[in-house]
């Protein structure tokens, strides 16, 4: 087996390990330490499909930025003490266990459809992107240009994002 | 090739996702969740991108933007409805409940 397998089904392993332990924790402020675990192992996923400046945003933006934001707001309210009613009963696990089942039973199914060949680059076609342009490179020059309109709708979305967080979070809504 | 690999532990965290929402009663753990799945599907962009071109990679990029969107205004609620019932259980916010 290629090196590079076995460190994918070692990530991948400690990803859906910790995604587990993410969703049974009876405790808030465990659920979101190992949703940060889980998402450090996407993160070198990215890495070892061709997207290393993605795993650094990922690393910053997810693992750094939001998970934070999440900590804090369960420390605001409060919400370290794990409480008994946090997690369904035998009913709510057994739906839960059934739809989820359902929904990921379609999921393989759909992720042994291939993508059609006459679509796909070239084998390796990224990585030779990659060298030709650089890494980041790769990614800003499109962003720049066929998608600049799209980047810019972003920043308007974020702006609206500040300004809603500012006024629910207001004292007397 | 990664992608078919790729594809299932994708499959695999997404359904972790679900199954999440579905267990929990907590808004913030079930918020968490909705993160996972987010995070499933970039899984998903990014494989399919080492194949089909560098769009993916973008996507990935916009859902990042729009993830954290909805983070800072999905808990700035979730702290509005703190301060108005004093829990987050999502069994007792039933207001629109028949």
């Amino acid at each position: 087996m290629p090196v590079t397998l076995v460190l994918f089904w070692t990530f991948a392993a400690i990803a859906v390990g910790s995604a587990l332990l993410c969703i049974t924790r009876r405790s808030a402020v465990a659920s979101a330490l190992w949703l940060v675990v889980t998402l450090f192992q996407i993160a070198a996923l990215f890495v070892l499909l061709d997207a290393q400046f993605l795993a650094v945003l990922q690393v910053l933006v997810y693992a750094g930025a939001i998970m934070v934001l999440f900590l804090f707001v369960i420390m605001l309210l409060n919400l370290g003490r794990a409480t008994a009613s946090d997690i369904k009963g035998p009913t709510g696990l057994a739906i839960a266990t059934l739809l989820a089942g359902v929904m990921g039973l379609q999921l393989f199914v759909l992720a042994r459809a291939a993508p059609p060949a006459d679509l796909a680059l070239p084998a390796g076609g990224l990585e030779a992107a990659q060298r030709a342009q650089g890494m980041v490179a790769m990614v800003a020059r499109p962003l720049f240009d066929t998608y600049l309109v799209p980047f810019e709708i972003t920043s308007v979305l974020l702006l609206a994002a500040i300004v809603g967080a500012v006024v629910l979070a207001k004292r007397h809504l | 090739m990664l992608l078919g690999p790729s594809l299932f532990v994708s499959a695999v965290l997404f359904t972790l996702g679900v199954a999440g929402v579905l267990l929990r009663r907590n808004a913030i753990v079930i918020f968490m969740c909705v993160e996972l799945m987010l995070n499933a599907v970039n899984l998903t962009f990014i494989a399919l991108a080492q194949t089909l071109g560098v769009a993916g990679q973008i996507f990935v990029f916009f859902v990042m933007a729009v993830a954290a969107a909805e983070a800072a205004v999905g808990l700035a609620i979730i702290l509005a409805i703190y301060r108005h019932r004093a829990t987050l259980n999502l069994e007792r916010i039933n207001l629109l409940k028949g």
